[in-house]
């Protein structure tokens, strides 16, 4: 037998005169031209049952946590299971996606276009034969709340009231929705050169006299910007039994976390964990940094500082100091000095955390050494 | 071979007249009358699948009583349901669509002014009355004629409850198309057409997807003066077309063609509000039928 096995295993079995059937394995069996093309099948498509079904099953097991943490099953919110299933499954994953989840299905799953026609097979939708029914419904009222406005134009035109610097719309700090949020309010994939014209015949909208009346209309599709509103944040000016008037803020860096009470009384005194500024920070680098804010708006000799502090090492801990005085100092200071010690760097948090070291590697950035041979 | 195909045809075509006996000028005239569509269904030219010599319709159609008398021939309606479908095709103008409009009307809305001579379509000749300083005037007998068949059709197709699909490509129109089409509670096309939207229509929407019944052209040309894709598209699919042509349009490939003119604000107007018109009266008189039916006879039909 051993002759017969160099030609191959088919010769072989045609060889064998005992088998009277020879099964002849496909020998495409599992090879590339039978598997199925997963990735190119698409997202996998969720049923509009098994979605209400999956509703149901968060809502009863809601009701069952809410059973299991003591709590009333009417009135327990996301964040109460939030904190349920953090305290019974705790996790020491870094990734926050990949920890234990329960959130409504409406936030899982993606929205997902339901089938477009009824029972008698007509389409829902009267622009459904276009292919991209939102984004052309969208244009089409956009159309006609331009006609709208030329319409007003004229009848005021008609009563002799027009000018051309009519009543214009206040977009304020705002800017255009992108390309992805106008996908995901339209649950529908738009090409750039549709959202281009969209955005083009939106400004033409704005540049419009008396546009106002359809200013419901176009806010809809502006996003506000936030970022101016964070360093209004000043802490409360409170006043102590003695009539003192003191302020208190906290500060991070690193790993360090502080907070500090200033107090007006004209001490200029430093203490820090209870213990005097100079014995807890030896080093002069360190002191410097507690009183640059002060030095720079010139109030060194004025205010009295309880400072405390934990965590990190020396230098991240003065960091976290002179943020939690800088931030103190905002509420005894007018508003252009507020503004000045913003752009000195003084309120903004450095964000400069140490980096994770990775595998194969011998630090965060540091590989191992390499040897030619 | 193409040459040979057609030679082939033409004996077949000559042997098929002499053994019927009919002459050519007999069935010239025949022709003339007749759709050839029809001729074929009826088998009296047993033709191969003809190529080139027999796929140009004849402008000329049919006035609807003579449809009902070409399709087959209806049992017995015992059923409510067949009673409802066959009850507008007893008389020749069941939804009354020659009220609506007057040949006054199409004047005062100049349909009749076609473009100049130069842009001439030569199969539009037949439509036009003649020309004056070099603009074409299209004859308006001829267009209430056409026009108050392709009204009748669009009325049995919205009485069956057909899908009803309005097209055009002037960017002018397209606001007042689609009103129009969300004013019937049809559908409509007014932007740039893709591909596949009829012939490839499982794929672009969706399996088990229902295409229109019926495609009404507003303006047959798109944006760059050549024919829309939609005619021939809805010819390959085997959608009959109602089409407004102008002097400039091909009108073969379009079923139910009314020559007139698609420029003008006032004739668009016109158009849109003769279709809406049809239309929402023929949903009515459904509506109205279907109570009188389900009335008479409240018991369930067994099929």
């Amino acid at each position: 037998m051993q002759l017969y096995y160099h030609f191959g295993v088919i010769s072989a079995l045609l060889l064998t005169k005992t088998n009277n059937h020879i099964f002849l394995r496909l020998s495409t069996d599992n090879s590339a031209l039978c598997r199925k093309n997963l990735a190119a099948a698409g997202p996998e498509k969720f049923t509009a049952e098994f979605i209400q079904k999956q509703i149901e099953e968060f809502n009863i097991g809601k009701r069952h946590l809410a059973n299991i943490m003591g709590e009333d099953p009417e009135n327990f919110s996301q964040e109460d299971i939030d904190r349920s299933i953090a305290y019974l499954f705790p996790s020491g994953l870094f990734e926050k996606k990949a920890r234990p989840l329960m959130k409504h299905p409406d936030e899982i799953f993606p929205m997902q276009r339901a089938v477009q026609w009824g029972k008698d097979r007509r389409p829902f939708h009267f622009l459904f034969y276009t292919g991209k029914q939102s984004y052309y419904s969208l244009m089409h009222e956009l159309y006609g709340k331009m006609l709208n406005i030329e319409k007003h134009q004229d009848r005021l035109r008609s009563k002799g009231l027009f000018s051309k610097d009519g009543h214009k719309i206040s977009l304020g700090m705002s800017r255009w929705l992108t390309k992805e949020e106008l996908e995901a309010l339209l649950v529908e994939n738009i090409s750039t050169h549709d959202y281009n014209r969209f955005i083009q015949i939106m400004e033409r909208l704005l540049s419009m006299p008396y546009c106002n009346i359809e200013e419901e209309f176009v806010l809809r599709f502006r996003h506000l910007l936030q970022t101016q509103s964070r360093h209004q944040m000043v802490s409360a000016l409170q006043k102590d039994e003695n009539g003192v008037a003191f302020s208190s803020a906290e500060g991070c860096r690193k790993t360090s976390h502080s907070t500090v009470v200033l107090r007006d009384c004209g001490s200029g005194r430093l203490s820090v964990n209870g213990q005097d500024s100079l014995l807890y920070f030896p080093v002069l680098q360190d002191r410097e940094q507690l009183m640059f804010p002060m030095q720079f708006t010139g109030t060194l000799g004025r205010f009295d500082l309880e400072c405390t502090v934990s965590g990190g090492g020396r230098s991240s801990q003065a960091g976290a100091l002179r943020l939690a005085i800088s931030r103190a100092l905002l509420s005894f200071l007018s508003p252009s000095e507020r503004e000045m010690m913003r752009q000195a760097g003084l309120l903004t948090p450095d964000p400069r955390v140490r980096e994770r070291k990775k595998p194969g590697q011998e630090g965060a950035r540091r590989k191992f050494t390499w040897k030619k041979r | 071979m193409r040459k040979l195909n057609f030679v082939c045809i033409l004996t077949d075509f000559f042997c098929l007249l002499k053994t019927f006996g009919i002459s050519l000028k007999c069935l010239a005239t025949v022709m003339s009358n007749w759709k050839i569509r029809d001729l074929l269904s009826l088998g009296l030219l047993g033709l191969r699948h003809s190529r080139g010599v027999l796929t140009k319709y004849s402008s000329a159609g049919q006035t609807v009583s003579a449809a009902a008398s070409v399709s087959s021939p209806q049992l017995q309606p015992n059923d409510a349901a067949e009673k409802i479908l066959n009850l507008p095709l007893e008389k020749p103008d069941f939804f009354r669509v020659a009220e609506l409009f007057s040949l006054k009307d199409l004047f005062d809305a100049r349909v009749h002014l076609g473009h100049k001579k130069g842009c001439r379509h030569r199969l539009m000749e037949p439509y036009l009355y003649g020309c004056r300083l070099d603009q074409d005037i299209f004859d308006l007998d001829q267009t209430v004629e056409h026009l108050q068949r392709a009204l009748n059709f669009t009325a049995h197709i919205a009485y069956r409850g057909g899908i009803i699909l309005f097209v055009s490509r002037r960017r002018q129109f397209g606001h007042l198309v689609e009103s129009t089409a969300k004013d019937c509670g049809e559908y409509a096309h007014t932007r740039y057409w893709q591909g596949g939207l009829l012939t490839n229509a499982n794929i672009q929407y969706g399996p088990g997807v229902r295409l229109p019944d019926l495609i009404i052209f507003l303006s047959t040309l798109n944006n760059v003066f050549q024919q829309h894709v939609g005619v021939r598209d809805a010819a390959k699919m085997n959608i009959p077309t109602v089409g407004v042509v102008d002097s400039n349009c091909n009108p073969c490939l379009v079923t139910y063609p009314v020559p007139g003119n698609d420029d003008t604000p006032v004739a668009m107007e016109l158009y849109c509000r003769l279709f809406k018109m049809t239309i929402n009266r023929a949903k009515d008189k459904r509506r109205q039928v279907e109570l009188l039916y389900g009335l008479n006879a409240p018991s369930p039909s067994n099929s």
